[in-house]
């Protein structure tokens, strides 16, 4: 009985929370724009949010692909198939790796990030005394930052899997000595512009949308006192990654999957 | 009807604990009206109930006349340009300068070009002390100068209503000094209605056209500062004077201290 009272009461918590947390996401969609103010905020907030996981971005997506090439001619080579190391490692990279691992980067690079700050606004009395200066706060911190991570994370996603590519000709061309030629020939054939990028551009998109959703509620929604901001942030970053992999494997499943 | 701000039996209650229990208060249009009470009383929370920032369980409060609970969001933004508020922390955004942050209500709200923006900044800032520290970010301020800096935002916009929660706390004699006379002048220059509250009782004493006085949950106490001072409660008079015994509560309401002490000697 007590199990049943206490799993009713986290029900309702959730229901509550995903209520609020829809508020906040149409408060902050729909502010009333005000272009002239909006735009430079959210410049700022990309150069925050984006320019500044580039570094990680840059490193992670090298050695992904040089990994990947590793792994992949040493299994391809058996079957004397080392010509489709190119389409190998770039389907990988547009298709999966690239948007996924560049979620999950960003979740604890700048999703926790973004928690942190805006907790930390909330406990210092910013967001109120925002409010009581008749300025929105979804419209003036929520909504700048949720755009800008819906616009950085596609582009990092781009930019993961290009250096990821790369790295995969170091590894594969230049050190195991595939050919050049057949690297890219093969899979400039292979690789379907619809079916491969731009797929792979929509599931980073939902990515962004749901990851960047999820570190601005947190922290928007958290406990004002330093222990409620941990927590915030760790949340962030475990829900969004759950939220990734869950999502990944729907939106792989209604993409590529042929049934 | 005169009066700027009207509280007419407000109950609020935080969770189980009744923070006010019916109280009316009036303040008129022009004027400095204090309101003191010991710690935890609910003084932040009045001023957030004023700013309809929270809302009262019944009761009403009227801005100009207009019912600030029930206004619809548009329309209480609408009313909050014309009131300001220093935070008891200052609640300085500390992603920009001291300068920017007086200037942000102005660029918010106004169209006024950036050579006035900065005249008005730096006049404000001069008015508290504190133009010499312009350039500074908030975490390189100390508490007093925080809270100067966050009053001089505050008043940037000169709005009809200011509410000050605690702006003495924190400052020396010289700038507690400073600041009163600025309070002061804000309201005989440009009229403004002040709500200042405070633990300060003389300096407040000296600015106040009107005193409230919050005790468990009710107004114990009103009127000029005169009437205060020669007032015949007792409750009045240990709170101006500070004296730990009598019928104001000092301790938050526990168990007495003897059961505690036995409670948890008696569990070794
Ligand atoms: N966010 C909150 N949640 C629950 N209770 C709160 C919250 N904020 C304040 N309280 C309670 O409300 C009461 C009034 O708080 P308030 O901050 O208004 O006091 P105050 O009169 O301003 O005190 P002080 O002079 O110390 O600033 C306190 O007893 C406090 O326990
Ligand atoms: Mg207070």
């Amino acid at each position: 009985m007590k199990a049943l009272v206490s799993l009713g009461a986290s029900t309702l918590d959730r229901i509550a929370a995903l209520g609020r947390a829809t508020a906040i996401l149409t408060g902050a969609l729909f502010a009333k724009p005000t272009p002239m103010k909006s735009f430079p905020l959210v410049l700022k907030q990309i150069y925050v949010v984006g320019v500044q996981s580039l570094l990680i971005i840059l490193v992670s997506g090298l050695f992904i692909g040089m990994v990947m090439a590793l792994q992949a001619y040493t299994v391809l080579v058996s079957y004397g198939a080392e010509d489709s190391l190119g389409p190998m490692v770039a389907l990988s990279l547009l298709r999966e790796l690239g948007p996924v691992v560049t979620a999950l980067l960003f979740a604890g690079r700048a999703g926790s990030a973004l928690t942190a700050e805006i907790g930390l606004m909330k406990a210092t009395e910013q967001l109120s005394s925002l409010e009581m200066m008749a300025i929105d706060p979804l419209r003036r911190v929520i909504a700048p930052r949720f755009w800008a991570g819906v616009i950085s994370m596609p582009l990092l996603a781009i930019i993961f899997s290009t250096v990821g590519i790369l790295g995969g000709h170091a590894v594969g061309v230049d050190w195991l000595g595939v050919d050049s030629g057949s690297y890219w020939s093969i899979m400039q054939a292979t690789v379907e512009f619809n079916q491969d990028v731009v797929n792979g551009i929509i599931k980073s998109l939902v990515f962004a949308f749901v990851v960047t959703w999820i570190a601005v509620f947190k922290g928007y929604d958290a406990v004002p006192t330093s222990e409620g901001i941990s927590k915030a942030t760790t949340q962030t970053v475990v829900h969004s990654s759950l939220a990734i992999l869950g999502l990944d494997f729907v939106l792989t499943a209604l993409m590529f999957g042929t049934y | 009807m005169n009066d700027l701000v009207t509280i007419d039996n407000l109950h609020f209650s935080r969770g189980d604990r009744t923070i006010y229990e019916g109280i009316s208060l009036n303040i008129p249009k022009g004027k400095t009206v204090a309101v003191m009470g010991p710690s935890g009383i609910g003084k932040t929370t009045l001023l957030r109930l004023i700013g309809g920032q929270l809302k009262p369980d019944s009761g009403d409060i009227l801005f100009k006349g207009q019912s600030i609970p029930s206004m619809s969001r548009t329309s209480l933004y609408k009313a909050r340009r014309q009131m300001s508020m220093l935070f008891q922390s200052g609640a300085l955004f500390t992603d920009m300068s001291v300068f920017d942050n007086v200037a942000f209500p102005l660029r918010e709200h106004t169209n006024l070009s950036e050579s006035l923006i900065r005249l008005m900044v730096l006049m404000k800032l001069q008015s508290v002390g504190l133009r010499g520290a312009a350039d500074l970010m908030p975490s390189e301020l100390s508490g007093g100068m925080a809270r100067r800096a966050a009053l001089a935002r505050a008043i940037a916009l000169d709005p009809e209503l200011i509410l000050y929660d605690e702006p003495f706390a924190g400052q020396d004699p010289i700038s507690m000094g400073v600041l009163v006379k600025l309070i002061k002048e804000l309201n005989d220059a440009l009229n403004l209605t002040s709500v200042v509250v405070t633990h300060d009782v003389t300096e407040v004493m000296s600015i106040a056209d009107y005193v409230y006085i919050l005790a468990d949950k009710h107004i114990i106490g009103s009127g000029t500062p005169q009437e205060i001072k020669q007032s015949e409660s007792e409750l009045v008079q240990q709170f101006l004077h500070g004296q730990a015994d009598g019928p104001v509560p000092f301790h938050f309401p526990a168990n007495t201290l003897e059961d505690e002490l036995l409670l948890t000697g008696g569990t070794k």
